[in-house]
């Protein structure tokens, strides 16, 4: 039900979409049985339709039984979700399946730099591609992603992708993903960082192979507009392009100044 | 205050010589007064905490417009109004009224002595305590603005002055968070050992209230967990003004290693404040459901075992903080079997509620909308416990939504329900029925109002401690500003129906109806006491002769059966 609020753009975010589902039916089904014997306590027990309480120590087996036997059918069913948790963990985070492509991302305060590897699918070569708050991805490819941060905690964090990773300075971290949806979405900063936190944000842009070549081409030749600024001028939202707007006029003051510091 | 006008009742049975106001109530050293005074003092932060919580959230509703009665909201400002409170309701709300109020007030007159057995400490934790605020509302003000780096505090955004631009900020808030564990470890020392050595003739560990058994387990699980996190305060003090570089990476320090020590307090603290909670709900619930408590045992056990359990998941707070991947699946094993332990619990106290016979007065109201909103804070904490799942819900309003759903039923549902229950019992005056019906029924509804459209926003990736949504286009959108917009109004009906029982609170002291020594026929020994207790506390000290859940038994006359009461009753 995730996919109501927010596009699934990543190879594994159906799974995690059905991982939620699974633990709210679960554990939906056990709070709506939960709070239903409790109403029903609630009112069938009230003082003016029983006006005499009963003597019940509970701790009599034929009594206690009626809190352990839920108990034990919550253990199997904690049983099941560790299970669904783990298996998406292991795929998200534990796994590194054989890179198409890779990236570098670099946060500092307050904005992100990409590095993209070019044609040779190598970092730190001549072709690299470099942008600042904009990164592009090709739809269907393999992306390994190099995480690290110039001065302190930030989180490399692409909600349609179900992608979470906090960035630590002094250290590399990789992981993967694999868009599956073109589009463009939101990159944030999901860890607290200072005074800019609000505004470190960034678009990531899935493309097909062709638009791909077309960017980076535009690019390297001074051409590109980036898709960051466009979007926030104009406001775009790819979850559902007919959603009306916030006027953008009603931006604080405080963040011109703040865009403008770097 | 509500002494002065029963003074003369205190005077009759107050052994000690004449006192000055000054020695009676500021420097005082009966552990009533010091009750009202962590009372008095949480409640205070507790409205500071609200205006926070309303200044940022009207930003968020409307962004870059003035606020009323604050003014334009910066992202620096921001960062500190969110940072401030969560600490000061966690550290200056939850704690100080649900432990150090009633613990203070409660243990005594619940085991049966005259007062703390280290009253001088005693005095010292409130004044610790209160050194603590001042050093808080310092940090406010000094150049630069108070801390912003979240109630977290991850270093390096903590301890390097460079980056959070809070020089001063950072070390004072640090300082007053470091005052007010002391404080707390004093009054921690002063409660166990009290509850060990000064019960009332005859009264077994197992006919303690559960209340006093929560606060002191609280206390045991405080104790524990907090040398860690003083640990770490002290290197990260030293990081931020003597330039050591513990958690500073480009000089050989690891700033994840801030997180262990933090998180190795910051979970056991989520149960330091729920027991507490826990325990006053039960003595209220048994009290107006005339009904004996399910399984004592049972609920001690699993109080025991949750908090033993609560010790090895910390990590939860750290799925995608870097920490090695393989160590996740331990820690979520651990997050989800907790689930089982406070469920038993839970189901004791609804099993408690069965052939009970229910008065739904206004204490019972607060403690049901406990069990509830409690039930709904519970559930909605296994999405975030599933490690799979967190790669998504880390630091969304998902995560808000959750732990609001507990520490707003902890701190606020259930401080209310022993505020209601024991009034008569502290003021010797009951409070104003239609106003708390007014309280009861707007707070509660306001406040699912407030917290369930978190829960969407948190669904669309929300992420926290963000300014303004407009960087965000995804985020941006009319209809997730809707639904910002509607919890803000939600906050904003929620603090203003507090009027009502700051007036109740204050006026009942003065006119409400005169309270008898147990207006609620139950048994625990508080009752005992005159209302309000006398220096001194008892007429004369009780013995026990059962335990405090002796409602409703078959062959007495009364449904209530005092622990004191050595024949039927």
């Amino acid at each position: 039900m995730l996919d109501y609020f927010i596009p699934r753009a990543s190879s594994f975010s159906g799974d995690m979409d059905g991982l939620f589902n699974l633990i709210v039916y679960g554990v939906g089904f056990w709070f709506v049985l939960t709070l239903s014997v409790l109403v029903y306590f609630m009112i069938r027990f009230r003082h003016s339709v029983s006006p005499k309480a009963a003597y019940i120590t509970g701790e009599k087996h034929s009594e206690s039984k009626w809190v352990h036997w839920p108990h034990y059918a919550i253990i199997v069913f904690d049983v099941v979700l560790i299970a669904g948790a783990i298996m998406v963990w292991v795929q998200v985070k534990q796994t590194l399946p054989p890179k198409d492509d890779i990236i570098r991302a670099v946060g500092q305060q307050w904005s992100w730099s990409f590095v993209h590897s070019g044609p040779d699918g190598k970092l730190d070569t001549e072709d690299d591609v470099l942008t600042v708050n904009d990164l592009h991805v090709e739809v269907g490819k393999v992306y390994h992603f190099e995480l690290q941060s110039r001065d302190v905690l930030h989180n490399f964090s692409i909600p349609a992708f179900r992608l979470k990773q906090d960035m630590i300075p002094g250290r590399t971290i990789t992981g993967w993903f694999e868009p599956t949806q073109e589009g463009t979405f939101d990159l944030q900063c999901a860890e607290m960082c200072g005074h800019g936190h609000g505004i470190m944000g960034a678009a990531i842009t899935v493309h097909s192979p062709e638009s791909y070549q077309a960017t980076m081409e535009a690019i390297q030749n001074g051409t590109y507009e980036s898709e960051y600024l466009k979007r926030l001028k104009e406001g775009s939202t790819p979850i559902n392009a007919k959603r009306p707007q916030v006027s953008q006029n009603e931006a604080s003051p405080y963040t011109e100044k703040l865009l403008s510091s770097f | 205050m509500s002494q002065a006008t029963t003074m003369t009742e205190a005077h009759a049975h107050d052994v000690h010589h004449e006192e000055s106001f000054w020695t009676k109530y500021i420097f005082s050293v009966d552990h009533k007064v010091i009750g009202l005074q962590y009372m008095f003092l949480g409640l205070f932060m507790a409205l500071v905490g609200g205006y926070f919580a309303y200044s940022f959230r009207m930003q968020l509703a409307f962004p870059g417009q003035e606020v009323p009665l604050y003014g334009l909201v910066s992202p620096a400002e921001y960062n500190m109004l969110v940072t401030n409170h969560g600490t000061i309701m966690i550290f200056w709300v939850a704690m100080p009224v649900l432990i150090a109020a009633f613990g203070n007030y409660m243990i005594p007159l619940m085991i049966g002595c005259d007062d703390m057995v280290f009253p001088r400490l005693n005095r010292l934790s409130i004044q610790v305590f209160f050194v603590s605020i001042v050093v808080l509302f310092i940090s406010f003000f000094v150049e630069g603005g108070g801390f912003g780096g979240a109630w977290t505090s991850y270093p390096p955004l903590s301890s390097v002055a460079e980056y959070s631009l809070t020089n001063w900020g950072s070390s004072l808030w640090l300082l007053a968070v470091a005052l007010e564990i002391v404080a707390f470890l004093i009054g921690g020392i002063n409660f166990l050992t009290t509850t060990m050595n000064s019960r009332a003739p005859g009264m077994r560990m197992t006919d303690v209230p559960i209340a006093v058994w929560t606060i002191n387990i609280a206390v045991i699980m405080f104790m524990a967990s907090v040398g860690p996190l003083v640990a770490g305060a002290v290197m990260l003090f030293m990081d931020q003004r003597l330039g050591t570089t513990f958690f500073l990476p480009s000089a050989g320090g690891d700033p994840v290693l801030w997180q262990h020590l933090f998180w190795f307090f910051g979970h056991p603290e989520v149960y330091v404040v729920l027991f507490p909670a826990m325990g006053i709900v039960a003595d209220i619930i048994t009290t107006f459901s005339r009904k004996k408590l399910f399984g004592y045992r049972a609920i001690l056990y699993t109080i025991i075992a949750t908090g033993a359990l609560s010790f090895v998941v910390w990590a939860h707070h750290q799925f995608v903080a870097g920490i090695d991947p393989r160590m996740a699946n331990i820690f979520a094993v651990t997050t989800l079997l907790i689930s089982v332990p406070i469920a038993e619990m839970l189901f004791c106290y609804i099993a408690t509620l069965y052939g009970g016979s229910i008065r739904y007065e206004l204490p019972m109201k607060w403690a049901m909308a406990f069990l509830i909103s409690f039930l709904v804070g519970g559930v909605t904490g296994i999405p975030l416990g599933a490690s799979g799942m967190d790669i998504f819900f880390h630091d969304t309003y998902f995560v808000i939504a959750h732990f609001h759903y507990t520490f707003f039923p902890i701190a606020i549902l259930a401080m209310f329900a022993a505020i209601y229950y024991w009034y008569p019992k502290m003021f010797g005056r009951h409070m104003n029925k239609l106003l708390g019906e007014i309280h009861f029924w707007g707070t509660f509804l306001t406040f699912n109002g407030l917290f369930l459209p978190l829960f969407l926003v948190g669904m669309a990736g929300q992420h926290r401690r963000i300014y303004n949504y407009q960087h965000f286009p995804d985020l941006a959108s009319a209809d997730l500003q809707g639904i910002r917009i509607f919890a803000t109004t939600s906050l904003v009906l929620l603090l203003l129906f507090q009027i009502p029982f700051i007036w109740n609170f204050f006026a009942s002291m003065v006119t409400g109806e005169k309270a008898e020594a147990n207006p609620w026929k139950a048994n625990s020994l508080e009752w005992v006491a005159p209302s309000p207790p006398p220096h001194g506390n008892f007429k004369e000290l009780p013995t026990v002769y059962r335990g405090p859940y002796e409602y409703s038994v078959p062959g007495n006359r009364e449904d209530y059966w005092p622990q004191h009461m050595p024949d039927r009753n």
